[in-house]
């Protein structure tokens, strides 16, 4: 379980985040959502402390995050974010054999880890020898979920794994994700702009709006009860998409 | 041709053993500073800069710098030692700015991507920066290579060979085989050994083993050539450095200076070291004019030919005339043995005068026959001098006395066929090229050239 309690983080004078607490359950994805600068980067960083929190604190397990080695504790949480982030010297086989090899497993444990990684994000073993700039970019973020999940981490921080693909395939990789997840039952927080990404992917939905947590819940919840008028606006807006969307298809030419 | 071709392996493994030593240890230090610079950004300014005031010096004044520095640290003044520490400072820029450039220009998204993958400060640097940085490192390798091959030419100057030896002594001798000998060995060299960084640098980039083991390989048996013809003699310079330790093997060390006469005179005083003791003598020759009084005052060498006039104006620094050559002797004689415990062995018993030449026929058209005359026609007339003899007491007081304004001045090896040249008096090539001294004219503050 994450617990994210009073978390902020200011730069000089500029509050990039302010008084976020939310928790996490065992298994659990939650969603943050929010416009460009709305803080939710920023939030999803401070808990592995690649952003240092100025005020508040992150524990996971029950363990306080600040008392940890930075490095240690990042070996234990698996993350991917747009971008993909892919070191571009190492083959795709090695690159997903990082967290792997930080964490000092022998060489033919790691093969064997890596090829069943590569199956389970449907990559084609002929990849593996390939560098990233040779993959397309969905072949790409796959790759980086695979690194991502390679020291079967409990817990999983994802920053817009998706974004930049085609729908398509942007559809087939977030069903391949959501039944993974089930599956290893990760504890994890994902960050997106897409409502209906959120939507689809999340257990419970945060919506953050300059540096803080608007409103926090399941989308039943928050449909049932919004905060205030924009996040109903926000929620509704797939729906509305759906509707047009319907409507185009079903209007005669 | 044949003569200069069998001092090539001489040379060339000189040139490449002290280019790649110096590469090797720019190597060793820039790339260290440089990562340290790329993580500390108030150190990249001063420490860049730093650099690059070091590659604005000259690279003969860098070398030649080293020379007191050396000596005043109690270290060789000459040889290798300078030469090598001159290269380092050179080849250190293109390395640095290189590497602090390549840390820099790595995207930021990977060296996120190395810190949310839990590696620590260290393994970021060996396993992601410095990978990805490799290729722009060593394309400031392959800068500093060339530059280095080029400048190792000039470390002749301060006593270290190289194919530069080929260079000075043909500008010297007007030996353009040898000239060309040096210009072509060093070009060869510098393409050879950018071809083979370039394939370790490429081997790099594109992750081929092939490439870098070809350029590793190649730098190698290169390497092992150099050292191993060098074993013959480096086994001399070493005896230089050291103290004498069996007096009766340890060769006797000739100096000479970068002109004609001296490249003769060691040679002569070799041949005769050789055939009246039986000891060998080797022959360092090409140094600079105060570089050879310090050697020997240190005792890097054991004996060269230097003139009275030059050490009492330039090390001396007295003031010019002294009444009589007996008197300037005697007292240079006295200063050397008081100051420097150095012994002035005998007088050659030639007096070596500067004066002013001109060819004949400009001579006969401006009708020169005093200083008087050259001083109304100096406004017309280029002077040509060696590299010492304007900046010398003798040469101001001569100008102040005749009023002498000429059009311009231009220091440079005088021993080519120009109008109006300072010579020495002593020289034979004077009648070949037809210059004259006319006879009444006096010559300018009259040096008695002595060997110590």
């Amino acid at each position: 379980m994450i617990d994210v309690a009073g978390l902020g983080r200011r730069y000089g004078d500029v509050v990039a985040v302010e008084g976020v607490s939310f928790q996490v359950a065992t298994g659990e994805l939650v969603a943050l959502v929010g416009g460009s600068g709305s803080g939710k980067t920023t939030t999803l960083k401070m808990i592995n402390r690649l952003v240092e929190p100025s005020a508040g604190r992150v524990t996971i397990d029950g363990q306080d995050t600040a008392a940890v080695e930075p490095h240690v504790l990042r070996r234990s949480i698996g993350y991917a974010f747009q971008g993909v982030g892919l070191f571009p010297h190492l083959t795709v086989a090695e690159n997903v054999a990082v967290p792997l090899r930080l964490a000092g497993w022998a060489r033919d444990r790691i093969d064997t880890r890596v090829e069943e990684l590569l199956a389970l994000l449907e990559l084609d073993r002929a990849l593996l020898a390939r560098f990233p700039a040779e993959l397309s970019g969905g072949q790409q973020q796959r790759v980086g979920v695979a690194r991502a999940l390679a020291a079967s981490p409990r817990v999983i921080l994802l920053d817009e794994p998706f974004g930049a693909l085609d729908p398509l395939t942007r559809d087939r990789l977030q069903g391949a994700f959501d039944a993974l997840r089930r599956r290893l039952g990760l504890t994890a927080v994902f960050v997106t702009h897409d409502v209906a990404e959120a939507l689809v992917l999340a257990d419970r939905i945060g919506v953050m709006r300059a540096g803080r947590l608007v409103q926090i819940g399941t989308p039943a919840e928050m449909a049932r009860q919004p905060a205030d008028e924009d996040i109903a606006r926000l929620l509704d807006t797939p729906r509305r998409h759906a509707r047009v969307v319907a409507s185009r298809f079903e209007s005669p030419s | 041709m044949s003569e200069a071709l069998a001092l090539l392996p001489e040379y060339l493994s000189a040139h490449v053993r002290l280019t790649l030593a110096a590469l090797l240890a720019g190597v060793l230090l820039a790339v260290p500073v440089g990562v340290l610079v790329s993580r500390v950004r108030s150190l990249e300014g001063p420490v860049v800069g730093l650099a690059g005031v070091i590659q604005t010096i000259p690279a003969l004044a860098l070398l030649a710098v080293m020379v007191p520095l050396l000596s005043g640290l109690g270290l060789p003044g000459i040889g290798v030692l300078p030469a090598f520490l001159g290269l380092v400072l050179y080849s250190l820029l293109p390395i640095l700015r290189n590497t602090v450039a390549g840390l820099r220009g790595i995207d930021p998204a990977v060296l996120e991507a190395a810190e949310g993958v839990g590696m620590t400060g260290r393994e970021r640097l060996v396993q992601v920066e410095l990978p990805l940085a490799l290729p722009v490192v060593a394309a400031g390798v392959r800068t500093a290579t060339v530059w280095t091959v080029g400048m190792a030419t000039l470390s002749t100057p301060v006593g270290a060979p190289s194919l530069g030896n080929y260079v000075f002594a043909g500008l010297q001798t007007r030996n353009s085989a040898s000239i060309l000998t040096g210009c072509a060995a060093a070009a060869a060299l510098a393409l050879g050994l950018d071809f083979l960084v370039r394939q370790v640098a490429t081997g790099l980039g594109e992750r081929r083993r092939g490439r870098i083991a070809f350029g590793l390989v190649g730098l190698g048996l290169l390497a092992a050539w150099a050292w191993s013809v060098g074993g013959a003699s480096g086994s001399a310079s070493g005896a230089a450095s050291g103290s004498a330790s069996g007096s009766e093997a340890r060769a006797i060390r000739i100096g000479g200076k970068t002109f004609t006469e001296q490249y003769v005179l060691a040679e002569i005083l070799a041949g005769t070291v050789r055939s009246r003791t039986g000891r060998s003598a080797t022959v360092l020759t090409g140094l600079g004019s105060t570089v050879a009084f310090d050697a020997l005052a240190r005792g890097e060498i054991d004996l060269y030919v230097d003139y009275t006039g030059t050490l009492w104006s330039t090390v001396m620094g007295r003031p010019a005339a002294a009444e009589s050559r007996e008197r300037v002797l005697e007292e240079v004689r006295a200063w050397l043995l008081s100051t420097h415990g150095i012994r002035v062995a005998a007088a050659l018993g030639f007096e070596n005068a500067y004066c002013f030449a001109v060819q004949r026929e400009t001579a006969e058209s401006l009708r020169l026959r005093s200083l008087d005359d050259l001083s109304r026609h100096a406004a017309s007339l280029t002077l040509a001098s060696d590299y010492e003899f304007l900046s010398r007491s003798e040469w101001r007081s001569v100008e102040r006395a005749y009023g002498l304004a000429f059009r311009e001045k231009r220091t440079m090896d005088p021993s080519g066929g120009s109008t109006l040249s300072t010579s020495w008096c002593s020289r034979t090539r004077s009648g070949r090229y037809r210059l004259t001294t006319p006879s009444s004219w006096p010559a300018p503050g009259s040096r008695a050239r002595r060997p110590t």
